[in-house]
């Protein structure tokens, strides 16, 4: 007999699965609830598999009765339960800032509809997380982009349409990269359950045989998984679904979806490649180069745009290359830093969506620069939390943002050969993103002086009509204070868990 | 009717993703003679050239031009590489067929030689799927729950009538229906005759598929599928009010919800008994006989069951947008 604990896994995953088919029977407001109690109770399961892990280790969970090779299996880490934990609770934030959105932009008949998309999406998160299969992390990535294609679509004005129909070829794309790629190495392993693979793979690279395979397998796992978070070449679709779903997909969908495929990537380069064997391929090199040029694309693109949810879709391009920057260096260092990147953009990046949709709701729904200026007067709150995302990617101390970019820094340093263009690209980034985004806070912050005097729509929001959007904009700002002033331990947890993986 | 209506709405979702476009792109109204025609050939040609010559021209539009040859050049020249690259490393892999390959390992071993035993199943891969590796399949089947979420999403027509904005993309039930009924073959009696005669007799073929799934080769998304290829054909002979009788949105809802909460509790169930080294109480029965390998006859009746009705409800609102 195991500790209960180490069941946690299982029910969160069958958890999501059971109340996104109950979901379906139910009207929209009890979905509703469903749905807010299913998202806590995996935060806190995941929190248990947190602080069990941290006093007894990773442990490994064998579905059925099975051992591992044969049957299926699923592991528990710090690392693992730390981002279930986190990504349950942006979630969390995510449906409660966009919950007056969902009930104007989704027919009533549809609703519960969005909660039953909802759960799976998490459903599909959690599995990624905790998987140590790669055939189930493909399974689990199927229901993650069929999902998200319905978070965009199920607003249904033409862009969006045009916006999903986009991001499903794009990302069956990728699927199918990956697909090939667990397929080829199948084929050399023999296998498909990490640790194993891991091991043929260690023979494989020791003896010198089937190399350019595994180079291509390795590439095709890489690319794939690159397409479906967006890395720069491969962002076309990131604007629009970003930019004109309903908020809460938006911020789902920018903050952790995105990541999810990450840190598969980051579980795929530990536990299934090998740390050393990525390192001494050229990828890495590849990688690093899509990235930088990822940083200052994304950032010009931004500059360029007169919408402010396609300008904060746009910023994620160059966020999502700060990640890739990360792992392409190489170092453990590197890869701390691209784990706590991906913490920091998605509290910072739910949290401007949500911001910008208040910002965007006192302006008469016009998301163009011109109907926003005095925006942050007359719907407080969204200012306060559009102008501590803003310092947040820039990069002010006190913030998050500031506490990634150190941390690359430290991390470029011990990077010989990347050090200077990595330090040249951080720089330059810093300075658009201080361009595009303090331009638009000094934008809302203007004194609109009776600009907009008896036209319609410019309204004042004030703080009793929209009690949980507050709440939730003030816990967003809180999380990225925390995570910009107690960086120690959180940093502490992230390299234990980075060793556990290993 | 409406015979344009799935051409103004790509209008106006085109006109919607660009501002910059001509404002006085419309289409002028169909004629009162073309009211309940199939869409006319030649009207529909005139309008496509339209949109082409305004929207995609490439002689009014020079960047897109210049684009378009690049796209072209970029598109054959990638697309060469990669075939390069795919035919050098596919030549590399392990030979197809090879005693010596990596994957004929101690993996596929025991799925051959212990599968009957550990599982109870006479067909291996029934066992393989179902039960060594039943979380995969779990997962399989969500994905085609959350398509089926999806096209509904996509596809479910709620309103009753119109009002305020975006009607030009969602059009009404009823508007629907009455689509529906000018290509809906009434009472066509050749198809009836036909359909009373086969349709139960696929039916019983689909139910025979789904329960030896775990004998000969078959299982649940197969004999589903077969199931839900008799209740479509039923609807075409006889329309929607009959069918209605007896599968309507309950009855879809009702045995999705079931056949997957069914599917989650008893692998969670399983599951929670394998890897805390419990016993399971499930009877794995002799083999070979229809009533045998513990769960594996229960999920492929669940799995049928969703796939049938999956199956059934895609074509529903493929046809008119509900059931």
């Amino acid at each position: 007999m195991r500790d209960f604990v180490q069941n946690f896994p299982l029910f969160s995953i069958v958890g999501c699965l059971l109340s996104s088919s109950t979901s379906s029977l139910l009207k929209g407001r009890a979905a509703k609830w469903v749905n807010t109690i299913l998202i806590m109770l995996v935060g806190a399961m995941s929190l248990c598999v947190m602080i069990y892990c941290l006093k007894n280790g990773p442990f490994v969970y064998i579905m059925g009765h099975v051992p591992a090779p044969w049957g299926n299996e699923v592991r528990g880490g710090v690392l693992e339960g730390g981002m279930g934990l986190f990504f349950s609770s942006i979630m969390l934030l995510s449906m409660m800032g966009g919950r007056k959105k969902i009930l104007e932009e989704i027919e009533d008949t549809k609703q519960n509809l969005y909660y039953i998309l909802v759960n799976l999406m998490l459903c599909s998160l959690i599995a990624l997380v905790y998987t140590n299969d790669l055939f189930t992390a493909y399974v689990f990535v199927e229901i993650n982009t069929i999902s998200a294609c319905g978070l965009i679509a199920i607003r249904q004005i033409g862009r969006t349409i045009e916006a999903a129909v986009r991001y499903m070829i794009m990302s069956l794309l990728g699927s199918g990269l990956f697909l090939v790629g667990v397929c080829m190495l199948y084929d050399l392993t023999g296998h498909l359950l990490m640790s194993n693979i891991k091991e043929s793979v260690a023979l494989l690279s020791a003896s010198g045989e089937f190399r350019e395979p595994l180079l291509i397998t390795i590439a095709f796992i890489t690319m794939g998984l690159a397409i479906k978070s967006a890395l720069f070449p491969f962002h076309a679709w990131l604007p629009d679904a970003y930019g004109y779903s309903t908020i809460s997909s938006a911020a789902i969908l920018s903050s952790l979806v995105s990541k999810g495929y990450i840190f598969l990537l980051i579980k795929i380069i530990y536990r299934v490649i090998g740390f050393d064997i990525v390192h001494d391929s050229l990828l890495l090199n590849v990688v690093f180069g899509f990235s930088a040029l990822g940083i200052i694309f994304g950032s010009v693109s931004a500059m360029k745009e007169d919408d402010i949810r396609r300008m904060v879709s746009y910023s994620s391009v160059a966020q999502i290359g700060y990640i890739y920057l990360g792992i392409s260096l190489g170092t453990k260092e590197g890869m701390v830093a691209a784990v706590f990147q991906i913490l920091a953009h998605a509290a910072t990046k739910s949290m401007l969506f949500i911001s910008a949709i208040g910002l965007t709701d006192a302006s008469n729904t016009s998301r163009k620069f011109t109907d926003l200026t005095g925006s942050a007067y007359r719907n407080k709150i969204a200012g306060m939390g559009f102008a501590a995302g803003s310092l947040s990617m820039v990069g002010i101390p006190l913030f998050s943002g500031f506490i990634s970019k150190l941390l690359f820094m430290r991390a470029a340093v011990n990077n010989y050969g990347k050090m200077m263009p990595t330090m040249i690209v951080l720089a330059i980034s810093t300075i658009l993103n201080a361009i595009y985004f303090m331009k638009t806070v000094v934008r809302i912050y203007s004194p609109e002086r009776n600009l907009y005097e008896g036209r319609e729509g410019f309204v004042k929001i004030h703080t009793k009509d929209q009690v949980f959007y507050t709440i939730t904009v003030i816990i967003f700002i809180a999380l990225n204070v925390a995570l910009g002033l107690c960086s120690d331990p959180i940093l502490d947890l992230i390299s234990k868990g980075l060793d556990m993986f290993a | 009717m409406n015979s344009d209506s799935l051409f103004k709405r790509l209008l106006s979702w085109i006109r919607e993703s660009s501002e910059s476009f001509d404002e006085d792109m419309t289409i002028q109204d169909v004629d009162e003679n073309e009211r309940f025609g199939v869409v006319d050939k030649t009207t529909h040609a005139e309008n496509l050239e339209m949109v082409r010559r305004k929207v995609y021209s490439e002689k009014e539009n020079k960047s897109m031009r210049r684009m378009e040859a690049l796209y072209r050049w970029f598109a054959v020249l990638f697309a060469c590489f990669f075939t390069f690259v795919l035919i050098v490393t596919v030549s590399h892999m392990p030979k197809t067929g090879d005693i010596n390959n990596p994957a004929n390992n101690e993996v596929a071993e025991r799925y051959i030689k212990e599968g009957l035993k550990e599982t109870g199943a006479t067909n291996i891969v029934a066992g393989m799927i179902l039960d060594y590796r039943a979380f995969d399949t779990l997962g399989e089947s969500h994905v085609l729950f959350v398509a089926a979420i999806v096209v509904t999403i996509l596809l479910r027509l709620d309103k009753k009538e119109k009002d305020g904005i975006n009607t030009s993309i969602i059009e009404t039930i009823g508007e629907a229906e009455k689509d529906d009924k000018i290509f809906e073959p009434k009472n066509d009696t050749i198809l009836q005759k036909v359909s009373l005669i086969f349709v139960p007799v696929i039916i019983i073929f689909g139910i025979y598929v789904i329960l030896n799934g775990h004998l000969s080769p078959g299982g649940g998304f197969s004999g589903g599928a077969i199931i839900g290829a008799a209740l479509i054909m039923y609807l075409n002979a006889f329309g929607f009010e009959k069918t209605g009788k007896f599968f309507n949105e309950k009855v879809y809802k009702t045995v999705c919800f079931s056949g997957l909460a069914f599917y989650a509790l008893a692998k969670c169930y399983a599951f929670f008994c394998g890897a805390n080294h419990l016993d399971s109480h499930i009877s794995k029965g002799i083999a070979g006989h229809i009533l045998s390998a513990g769960l594996i006859l229960p999920l492929d009746i669940a799995v049928g069951c969703v796939v049938a009705c999956t199956m059934y409800g895609f074509y529903a609102m493929f046809r008119k947008g509900g059931f």
